[in-house]
């Protein structure tokens, strides 16, 4: 099985027809996605042709949804507007959300989270590649072509450290990867994923990347400690991190004593998470256990 | 900085002093003897423990404004450089209070914290004092309403003949974190000045950019351009995402995590290299065509500090034969600028034509090396040269 996302998953986009949009619907089509439509209000009514496909265009999340049957819509909306469009997508009970822009207001982000407490919604992002369960589905930006299907489950803070383990483990390939974005308020966190991997059959092992800023590995490392029987590999980036420097992604930042790598390396090894030094490292700690599992 | 927090408190109606900022001796004493009376000259660095480095001075004369100020401009606070200094009124507090709204990341909402207990580094109170830091939870959505800013209040143990004030003030506090998009605003110490009157004496705002990219233009104001690094401020003119650190190993990487990660490797690589660090973080996203290329391979050359730049690319979405095309264009573009090696790891998306671009290029500069690991410790040998 996959979490949150598989080949019945019936997708809409926002933003679909923009750039980034229209580029990532294609590719999300190549990807095999199930891909029943778009949202732009100014468009309503219109259809647009992607990866040989005539896609409608709705006015609303709520009227696509009725028309389409879709359960779950990625967001390229740009940062100014994104708020809106959640509140939009959760009023109309979209089971998932994906929002992948950058650059949200950190404050609208929790206005929407605080909307999301009792809604239906689950959202992934914002300011991530969103999630893919290899040769099922795809609902954000992650290349399909780095790894197939097979028994791990990953979880990341990053995009691009997402795609390099997926390559490093591609050999194995996974159940589902998400990753969760970089923002410091996001949608789902890295133990939702663990929860959800963990109650997945066919989940064997999780990869967990995280990076410098906030306490979010400490708090998934007291939850691996508890409620997580599967083995967990872990890898933590920004050792070299400056204090008090951004370091690209709006969360990534170390204050003071907290958020730092190490701190968090420390957090996840005391809940007997393996950590590697490297990516690489890192991938061949996750080796080693597939090997002791087979 | 402590002036513009100001600015920002008396835009939204919170009782402050503005005083006067200044960068030479001369200006502080023309202030000092404006103002009348004592006054105070505090130095003007994004950096707490002012005080405690002697860069905050009672003056009860011009003339001892001036001596001050001489004083304090050029000092060096936490590695920061003191250019300007604030002259206010004294106004000696009866009693020293903290408050401040901000981010909540581990409860994804807002946070305020209060203790009437304030005017030292409330981390130490709350070592100290726990039961005095008071932190309450904030709704995103409800936001502070006049009942939760007496709720705060009362909570918070304010006098009770300040109770009014105090809860006024919160709520313009709440307008300026709101309004102006922060992710902290701080005052300490919330001062009670002779007279029960409560004033900001001191604050600190932290602003989002994402946020004020989108919405507030105005904030571009704040940044102080002479003290941001000049590489930082160069890359920053050409659109890149760029960190300047101390190092020899330049890097060029694409997408956040990558890069940090990138640094990170590269420093342990140095380890068995004399030591060499990697010299900066530059994340140059999606875009790496030739221009991008160029843009961050001009910055990181100027850094006179590096020996070596190791590009690590994973193409995602990006093609490594476009990658590939980017660092050959940038070489072209450079021409005899381009003077230290480049190790190049490409792996992803159309690697094998990547690699075969730089294999036919075959730059004198150029070693493509197949392994991010590999290409790292080949970055820093090449640095340690």
């Amino acid at each position: 099985m996959t979490i949150y996302l598989n080949k019945d998953s019936k997708i809409i986009v926002q933003g679909i027809t923009g750039g980034m949009g229209s580029k990532h619907t294609t590719l999300m089509l190549q990807a095999d996605a199930d891909i029943v439509g778009g949202v732009n209000a100014r468009k309503a009514g219109t259809t647009v042709e992607l990866n040989g496909k005539e896609l409608p265009v709705y006015g609303t999340v709520e009227e696509a949804m009725k028309e389409t049957g879709a359960n779950v819509s990625v967001a390229f909306v740009p940062p100014a507007f994104t708020k809106d469009a959640c509140i939009e997508a959760i009023d109309a009970e979209i089971p998932l959300r994906v929002v992948i822009t950058e650059g949200v207001p950190v404050q609208d982000t929790a206005e929407v989270f605080a909307y999301l407490q009792g809604k239906k919604t689950r959202m992934i992002g914002p300011n991530c590649p969103g999630i893919i369960s290899p040769e099922e589905s795809l609902a954000g930006i992650t290349p399909h072509t780095i790894a197939g299907k097979g028994p791990i489950g990953l979880v990341s803070k990053s995009g691009t450290l997402t795609y390099q383990m997926m390559y490093e483990l591609r050999d194995y390939g996974f159940t589902t990867a998400i990753g969760i974005g970089g923002d410091p308020i996001i949608g789902t966190t890295h133990i939702d994923a663990l929860e959800a991997f963990e109650a997945d059959p066919e989940t064997k092992a999780i990869v967990m990347i995280g990076e410098i800023g906030g306490d979010a590995e400490e708090r998934a490392a007291a939850y691996i400690k508890e409620h997580v029987t599967k083995p967990v590999v872990g890898y933590v980036a920004g050792f070299t991190a400056p204090e008090g420097k951004t370091m690209g992604h709006a969360g990534a930042i170390v204050s003071g004593s907290s958020g730092t790598a190490q701190a968090k390396k420390e957090a996840l090894e005391a809940a007997g998470v393996k950590v590697g030094k490297t990516p690489s490292e890192t991938a061949e700690l996750m080796r080693e256990i597939m090997s002791s599992l087979a | 900085m402590e002036y513009q927090a100001k600015e920002l408190f008396a835009k939204h109606g919170v009782a402050t002093t503005l005083g006067v900022v200044v960068e030479t001796p001369e200006a502080a004493k023309a202030a000092a003897e404006e103002l009348g009376g004592v006054t105070v000259v505090k130095a003007q660095v994004k950096a707490g423990g002012r005080g405690k480095a002697g860069g905050v001075k009672l003056a009860k004369t011009a003339d001892e404004a001036f001596e001050h100020a001489s004083n304090i401009l050029g000092m060096e606070i936490k590695g920061l450089t003191v250019n300007r200094v604030l002259v206010t009124p004294a106004t000696p507090p009866v009693e020293e209070y903290y408050f401040s709204f901000l981010l909540d990341r581990a409860n994804r909402g807002h946070l305020c914290i209060a203790s009437v207990e304030g005017g030292v580094e409330i981390e130490e109170v709350a070592k100290t004092n726990p039961e005095a830091v008071r932190q309450i939870r904030i709704d995103a959505l409800e936001g502070v309403t006049p009942e939760k800013a007496a709720a705060i209040v009362d909570e918070a143990k304010f006098p009770a003949e300040l109770r009014d004030q105090a809860i006024e003030m919160v709520q313009k506090l709440w307008e300026v974190y709101t309004q102006e998009d922060a992710t902290l605003v701080e005052v300490n110490p919330l001062a009670r000045l002779e007279g029960d009157k409560l004033e900001a004496l001191d604050g600190k705002v932290s602003l989002d950019e994402n946020a004020s990219e989108v919405r507030h233009p105005d904030h571009e104001q704040f940044e102080i351009r002479e003290e941001a690094d000049p590489l930082e401020a160069k890359a920053k003119d050409l659109g890149l995402n760029y960190v300047k650190l101390d190092g020899e190993v330049g890097i060029i990487g694409n997408g956040a995590g990558l890069v940090m990660s990138t640094l990170d490797v590269v420093a342990y690589a140095g380890e068995k290299h004399g030591g060499v660090k990697p010299a900066n973080f530059l994340d140059i996203g999606g875009g790496a065509n030739a221009t991008v290329m160029a843009n961050g391979l001009d910055v990181i050359l100027n850094d006179a500090q590096v020996k070596s730049v190791f590009v690590n690319v994973f193409g995602g979405i990006t093609a490594c034969d476009e990658v590939a095309n980017g660092i050959k264009g940038a070489l072209e573009i450079l021409g005899d600028n381009a003077t230290k090696p480049l190790v190049v790891r490409l792996d992803g998306n159309n690697v094998e034509q990547g690699r075969a671009i730089l294999a036919e290029l075959a730059h004198p500069l150029v070693t493509v090396v197949d392994t991010m690991d590999g290409a790292a410790d080949k970055a820093a040998e090449l640095a340690n040269a």
